[in-house]
């Protein structure tokens, strides 16, 4: 299933936070959206998966999604959105629920999620007596319980300590040689995006337009050993951000 | 430091004077609760001691406030004669029944509030201008509306516990973390579901210390409710007491009141913890 974006324009009130913005998402591919803070990235992530709409353009759906995904576009949110009364299981059933699944089909994929995040000792756990990187690997379990086709993160990593953001990290590009779902990574760390990113669109200050985009030609799993490459592109891409930013910084906010 | 820094580029080198080393002295501590279970019993029965004390030398009059020995008698009497279990009863029943019915409105006409744009729109003003009314001044209309009997006194408790808690649910809808929301909405979760099992979750810390209100609310109206037209009841029991100055009677009835509200909270506290242990 492919995701295709036309034209994206929007505005909150006066304020025009995106505009023209279209590209595509393909199969099996991380596309990482970085941007100065306040360039409307986490708006444009929920056009994407339909929680807003745009003002103009259009987000549109191409192919069918995989057999047996319950959910096509799913979001793993910064502040991991786990209902704090349920365990780590209620948690993951919580969005089984609705889909008629329980007992022991719920059971066998709870069980097969939970592993594959290697949650598995902690099924009884509230979220409160879980650390924060454990936090998100439960909404990550959550994400992969309905079988997504896209995976849509809001900097996932971003309320986490920088050590537990690269064990993470590598839990992602571990489960991604595994599953090959496609994402759209909404970041401001550019070490997350020249690691996960096979693309990375770098938007511009607010109004959000499309100032660039980078391809990076280099499997995933290569990545952490050619540290010296990604740390090129890394400032490569943050002389295109950088006076992005600064002017951003000067700019008062006026918009959530 | 810094500055030694800024010359030298590196720290000084100097010997450390360990023999001069004092320990740091500790500014922290205070501003925390410690549990000091023992106290309050130690404070109630120190008053209590010396109120009887008093009585009994002469320094407080009968007449002013009788002692609590006499308080403690007027109490044994009406263990004796059977009457504490008439009183009781009736309060009780109205009190449980008007309370009850009070928070089950309360929650629904709250979570409507909280939930439709219409029922906001139309009832919120309505429940605003009515909370502040004292229930006791409606008393009148209530008898007149339900008649002399249960219908008015349970009226005035149902309505009295009805609005805090329209308005303790309604802020408790309000205050739902919005993410929570907006994450049941992106896996696809049903309106019902949503509300089921993220709204009212989130809004039971709030639902519930709603109760803790209205339950003292309706201990208040109680005496109130019973004020016309009531044989039985602690509320009755202590308005007979007052007409006639039988301060020690008054003593005791109030007393009973103070320990159902004791009771009550301490239930309400039990509930907190087995509903709300999800939280830190």
């Amino acid at each position: 299933m492919e995701l295709i974006l036309r034209n994206i324009t929007h505005s909150y009130g006066e304020t025009e936070v995106l505009e023209g913005i279209s590209f595509n998402l393909k199969h099996g591919e991380i596309v990482c959206i970085i941007g100065p803070s306040g360039c409307g990235k986490s708006t444009l992530l929920r056009f994407i998966g339909g929680l807003e709409r745009p003002d103009s353009g259009e987000v549109l759906l191409a192919g069918d999604p995989p057999s047996g995904s319950l959910n096509p576009l799913t979001y793993i949110f910064q502040d991991f959105a786990l209902l704090p009364w349920r365990t780590v299981e209620g948690n993951v059933s919580l969005v089984l629920e609705d889909h008629g699944i329980r007992g022991e089909r719920a059971k066998a994929i709870i069980d097969d999620v939970l592993a594959r995040t290697k949650l598995s000792d902690f099924r009884k756990a509230l979220p409160r007596q879980l650390s924060g990187g454990m936090k998100q690997r439960v909404a990550i379990a959550r994400a992969l319980s309905v079988n997504p086709a896209v995976m849509l993160m809001d900097e996932p990593l971003s309320a986490l300590d920088s050590q537990t953001r690269e064990l993470l990290m590598d839990d992602l590009v571990e489960l991604w040689t595994r599953e090959r779902f496609s994402a759209c990574y909404v970041t401001h760390n550019l070490a997350e995006a020249v690691r996960l990113g096979h693309r990375i669109i770098v938007l511009s200050r607010r109004p959000g337009r499309i100032r660039e985009v980078v391809e990076i030609d280099m499997p995933l799993s290569e990545r952490p050993d050619r540290i010296a490459e990604l740390d090129r592109l890394q400032r490569q891409v943050w002389q295109i951000m950088r006076e992005e930013a600064r002017q951003a910084d000067l700019e008062i906010a006026d918009v959530a | 430091m810094s500055h030694d820094l800024a010359h030298g580029g590196s720290p000084i080198q100097r010997p450390i004077d360990a023999a001069n080393a004092r320990p740091v002295p500790f500014r922290g501590g205070g501003f925390r609760h410690r549990k000091l279970g023992i106290v309050s019993p130690i404070v109630f029965a120190v008053i209590i001691a010396l109120w009887e004390l008093g009585s009994r030398s002469g320094i407080i009059s009968d007449i002013a406030l009788p002692a609590p020995s006499a308080a403690l008698a007027a109490f044994m009497d009406l263990v004796h004669t059977g009457m504490l279990w008439k009183h009781l009863g009736a309060s009780l029943y109205r009190l449980v029944l008007g309370w009850t019915l009070g928070s089950l409105l309360g929650v629904a006409f709250g979570l409507a509030i909280g939930l439709f744009s219409l029922a906001r729109a139309g009832l919120l003003p309505l429940v605003s201008a009515l909370f502040p009314i004292p229930k006791i001044a409606l008393l009148p209309l209530f008898i007149i509306w339900f008649g002399i009997g249960e219908g008015s006194k349970v009226a005035t408790i149902l309505f009295g516990t009805f609005f805090p808690t329209v308005i303790a649910t309604y802020g408790g809808v309000d205050n739902v973390d919005r993410n929570l929301i907006r994450m049941g909405q992106s896996f696809g979760l049903s309106w019902l579901s949503i509300v089921r099992k993220i709204i009212i979750p989130g809004a039971l810390p709030a639902i519930l210390s709603g109760f803790r209100i209205s339950a003292s609310i309706a201990i208040v109206l109680l005496v109130a409710a019973e004020m016309i037209g009531a044989e039985f009841g602690i509320g009755s029991y202590i308005l007979m007491a007052g007409s006639l100055f039988a301060l020690d009677q008054l003593i005791a009835g109030v007393a009973i009141l103070s320990v159902m509200g004791l009771i009550i909270s301490w239930a309400i506290g039990r509930a907190e913890r087995y509903f709300l242990n999800w939280r830190t």
